[in-house]
């Protein structure tokens, strides 16, 4: 595909807006046939595409505050599509898709060495340590335009991308150039009751997710939004999920702050 | 009634007491191969990896022993490739150490993997890019190659010996063995880097993050060099492990001494280097990424300062200095103090650059994460070590691995019924030699 047709497929959360519920994260697992076992005790061992975090400001009553981060795959761009994970994978079994800016899983290619669940910071990549068992009955229930995954490889949030293709071709049958915005949403975009996610390309300046998050292209997708943040970023992974909040506590939660030339920056 | 297998002019234990020794050795490897056939057949759930430890015990185990094979590659390009004839020595049973050393490592890899019949997507889809795709390629090679070199060891038996094709094949295959220790060398470059790179490239990893030369980080460099300083201290601790436990002395002191030298030189320069690199990262690279030393070694429940003081000071520039300065080199309990910590140096390194680095949160709202090993991971951890066990009992005792042991252990002179041709044999054999410090040159035991 031509550069000036890419996409950058990203997303928007409004941290203000989201009050914890998990919809998201129950819209992902439905959506994508994510496996689930009887005992989820122990978060380290699930498998969620989607994950919400609780975060708390540290301070006491009555200046106690918290919020709620959902944190899907951040499909990071890096530098030039040299995202942290994609690069390690010795099987090619993971790609950087610069056509569409979202990074992808080859479920069946993958072969387990987990090199890029080491190379990911923000843990968005899970490992199938059972091979999944549905309920009775479920199984008549899963999505059957995603594959379901073995144990023994490695799977994350594909920013639905299987919905990419179904609205791609829709729109190549319908002879359309392009698809509408609303055409291709993830579900945890359409599962959030409150509107916090907001998802589109970013390369379009008439989608609502590059109106909030004005990325600065010269500055690697910096947002120039100052609301805006992203995780980790002077790590120079380069994502595409952006995050809003009004609280500056919110904000400074997104990186690490612990040298003086940090603060300087700030 | 294994007499005929053992070779000629060496004085081995009692066949029930070698099997008795084995017995208990294979139990271990039995609990070990239970525990492999466990995690094959149900998964990886049989571990406790999780996701914020997809790496773990087994990766460190395979960085660990890789490293001390390194006394194979090392110790075959000073012998072979730089001249140092005296080496000839030792480095049958560096080969023999490298080849454990490595086919354990594929081993190890064997089970870590989670689908292990997928193993050659590695291969059939490589991914130039990645560290460990170089690993794989360069790993499987020099296994070859090594097993190319421990060949002529086992064609060296008494009785395979007698076969002349055997006999031509190993003679043969030492003349151009050279070849072979340069192939050995120039993989070993590259896979001991590869695998300094795996933790190296992670720049969203700032504990592993190194800045590069090239395309390789700093580290790519630190591990050739560490498995070129350590590796050649696990040969000597264990050819010393060896004479303890066969109460016999097999190598001359001055090839020890020579070896262990080298690998105190090696060590210097490497920890001084390593040093620079340790102290770079804490004042540059981990900053640039917004974190500060203490970080990396404060509020956990396991990792603080004393892991860095035991890498870099304990297990670096101790072992370094004791074996530089040709006082302790040549004191025998410092040597085996040396080359111990020199040993320890690599795995404790391996261990941080592998676990430590999954350990240390980085996001800032996540706690560190650590582990604790199941059984099943301490079990096939401990598998190659008991393999290892077996092994070397084994080649010591049916293999001429040892040329100087002949010579240095002279046994009783043969009696009456003896046939003439073997007491002929024993006189040539010096039996006044002190065994304590013998020094000189010898022919080695070859075919």
């Amino acid at each position: 595909m031509k550069k000036e047709n890419a996409k950058r497929f990203g997303m928007v959360i409004d941290l203000d807006k989201c009050t914890g519920c998990g919809s998201c994260m129950v819209a992902c697992m439905a959506e994508n046939n994510v496996p689930f076992r009887e005992d989820e005790t122990d978060k380290l061992l699930s498998v969620a595409w989607m994950r919400v975090y609780k975060l708390t400001n540290g301070k006491a009553f009555p200046d106690a505050d918290e919020c709620f981060l959902p944190r899907p795959c951040q499909h990071c761009e890096g530098h030039h599509g040299h995202s942290p994970c994609v690069s390690v994978c010795p099987a090619t079994a993971t790609d950087y898709d610069a056509s569409t800016g979202i990074v992808s899983q080859i479920y069946t290619r993958c072969f387990g060495c987990r090199y890029c669940m080491a190379a990911c910071p923000y843990h968005v990549r899970l490992f199938n340590w059972w091979d999944p068992v549905w309920p009775d009955g479920m199984e008549k229930m899963l999505n059957p335009d995603v594959s379901v995954r073995m144990r023994g490889v490695v799977e994350k949030c594909s920013f639905c991308f299987h919905r990419y293709q179904l609205a791609r071709q829709q729109a190549d049958y319908e002879e359309r150039g392009e698809v509408a915005e609303n055409e291709y949403q993830t579900a945890c975009t359409q599962g959030c009751p409150a509107g916090a996610i907001v998802f589109g390309d970013l390369n379009n300046p008439d989608h609502e997710v590059t109106r909030l998050a004005q990325p600065d292209l010269s500055h690697e997708g910096k947002s120039r939004n100052p609301k805006a943040f992203r995780l980790l970023e002077r790590l120079g992974t380069n994502t595409k999920v952006y995050y809003l909040s009004s609280r500056e506590w919110v904000r400074r939660l997104g990186d690490n702050y612990q040298v003086k030339a940090a603060q300087h920056q700030a | 009634m294994d007499a005929a297998l053992i070779p000629k002019g060496v004085k081995r234990c009692p066949l029930p007491q070698f099997l008795g020794a084995l017995t208990v050795v294979s139990v271990v490897l039995l609990w070990g191969v239970y525990a492999m056939l466990l995690c094959w057949l149900k998964g990886l759930n049989q571990t406790n990896m999780n996701n914020a430890y997809g790496f773990a015990l087994w990766i460190w185990a395979d960085l660990a022993v890789i490293a001390l094979g390194g006394g194979a590659f090392f110790t075959g390009l000073l012998r072979y490739i730089i001249g140092k004839d005296e080496l000839k020595n030792i480095i049958n049973f560096a080969v023999l150490l490298g080849f454990i050393c490595y086919s354990s490592a594929l081993l190890i890899l064997g089970i870590d993997v989670g689908q292990p019949l997928r193993g050659w997507f590695i291969f059939w889809h490589a991914n130039v890019h990645s560290m460990l795709t170089e690993v794989a390629f360069c790993l499987t090679c020099y296994f070859f190659v090594l097993c190319i070199e421990y060949v002529p060891l086992v064609l060296e038996n008494r009785q395979i010996d007698r076969v002349p094709f055997f006999h031509n094949l190993s003679h043969n295959m030492h003349e151009i063995m050279a070849v072979f220790a340069a192939t050995g060398a120039f993989l070993s470059f590259f896979h001991q880097g590869s695998l300094g790179g795996v933790s190296g490239v992670l720049f969203a990893r700032p504990f592993g993050f190194r800045e590069h030369i090239l395309i390789w980080p700093y580290t790519f460099f630190l591990f050739t060099w560490s498995a070129a300083a350590c590796g050649p201290c696990f040969t000597i601790l264990i050819t010393k492990i060896t004479e303890a436990i066969s109460r016999k002395k097999l190598v001359k002191d001055n090839v020890i001494r020579l070896l262990a030298k080298i690998a105190g030189w090696m060590l210097l320069t490497y920890i001084f280097v390593k040093t620079i690199d340790t102290i770079y990262w804490a004042f540059v690279t981990a900053p640039s990424k917004g974190f500060v030393l203490n970080f990396f070694y404060t509020d956990n429940a396991f990792y603080g300062y004393w892991i860095l003081f035991l890498e870099i000071v304990l297990c670096g520039w101790v072992p370094a200095f004791l074996l530089v300065v040709k006082k302790t080199r040549e004191n025998n309990k410092l040597l085996w103090i040396a080359v111990f910590l020199g040993a320890l140096g690599a795995m404790v390194n391996r261990w941080v650059m592998v676990l430590q680095v999954l350990a240390i949160p980085v996001l800032p709202f996540e706690n560190w994460a650590l582990y604790i090993p199941s059984w099943q991971e301490v079990a096939t951890t401990i598998l190659p070590v008991a393999y290892g066990i077996i092994l070397v009992m084994i080649s010591f005792r049916y293999m001429p691995i040892f040329p100087q042991e002949q010579e240095l252990n002279p046994i009783e002179p043969p009696t009456p019924e003896v046939e003439p041709a073997a007491a002929a044999d024993a006189e040539e054999t010096p039996a006044d030699e002190d065994p304590a410090a013998p020094e000189g040159d010898l022919q080695p035991a070859q075919a």
